[in-house]
């Protein structure tokens, strides 16, 4: 009898877990994200904004060729760091045969996508009439909300990262100066380190 | 002992519908495909003891289209949680 509940009570625990599981991020794509993510920003610097003072680069300032090099480099590494991390994480889920893998991934992208789509909209906006100079701060506050509200499906360490990239954000709006490098700070260095730490953990 | 066994909820008694509500209490719904294939079984079956656990009034029923098929989307309801944590009590209380 007493046997018969404690079965029970196992049967409870796998299936809660199982039917909630969060899609299991893999840290490779975090690592792939920030190589991604260096190379774009350091293109970036190169060709673009080692010409402009960054305290103040308002819409005018920035010829034309060289505002769609950066609307380029920025779509391209945005694509490549998405393939990327949905290469990884799929490969990750198939290893582990969730059957459920579609359902929670479908929540966790919306969670993603509707603070990121906003503000990549209004980033875009920024670009054409605003200060050029607070965009590398503000891509990564709303980048950083997205992973905040992601993170219920997922591991809790992408919350980490999410607050990690909006104090880095602000950061950057508060020194416009150092903001590309800050920029670079956030999408690169944080996701390799992410990376690293979330591969890390699942091998122990 | 007695007062304990009194909690022990009959509709619960059953591994399937163990399994169907401690799904659906802590997502805000499961569809029927879903739950068919976390609990491995038959479509028949499964569609018994959800009847069962929507009688008891434990269980919400929302169907739709989707593609021209249905959909049928489980909740649980209020009175269905309660019940649900009274049971685990009782069984917590019971291994003691």
């Amino acid at each position: 009898m007493k046997e018969r509940y404690l079965d029970d009570l196992k049967e409870i625990k796998t299936i809660m877990n199982r039917s909630s599981r969060p899609v299991s991020l893999s840290g490779y794509s975090g690592i792939a994200t920030g190589i991604t993510a260096l190379v774009g920003v350091t293109a970036a610097h190169y060709y673009i904004f080692r010409y402009h003072d960054l305290k103040e680069v308002l819409p005018e300032d920035l010829p034309l060729h060289h505002m769609l090099l950066l609307l380029l480099i920025a779509t391209g590494t945005l694509i490549i760091a998405t393939a990327a991390a949905i290469f990884f994480t799929n490969r990750n889920n198939r290893e582990e045969r969730d059957r459920l893998w579609g359902v929670q991934a479908r929540r966790l992208l919306t969670a993603l996508l509707v603070p990121l789509v906003s503000g990549g909209l209004l980033c875009l906006i920024l670009l054409f009439k605003g200060n050029i100079s607070i965009l590398p701060g503000l891509t990564l506050i709303f980048y950083g909300l997205g992973l905040i509200s992601a993170g219920r499906f997922t591991q809790t360490e992408i919350r980490s990262l999410g607050f990690a990239e909006i104090v880095l954000g602000l950061l950057a709006v508060l020194i416009p100066a150092y903001s590309v490098v800050i920029w670079a700070l956030g999408f690169g260095i944080l996701h390799i380190i992410y990376g690293f730490m979330v591969q890390w953990n699942t091998k122990a | 002992m007695k007062e304990v066994l009194k909690n022990l909820d009959k509709a619960f008694e059953n591994r399937i519908r163990l399994g169907i509500m401690s799904a659906l209490v802590v997502n805000d719904h499961v569809d029927f495909n879903t739950l068919k294939a976390l609990l491995g079984v038959t479509d028949g079956n499964l569609a018994s003891h959800l009847k069962f656990l929507e009688k008891c009034n434990y269980i919400n029923i929302k169907k739709e289209f989707l593609n021209r098929k249905p959909h049928t989307r489980y909740y649980s309801t209020k009175g269905g949680e309660s019940a649900f944590r009274r049971h685990i009590h009782a069984i917590e209380k019971l291994l003691e």
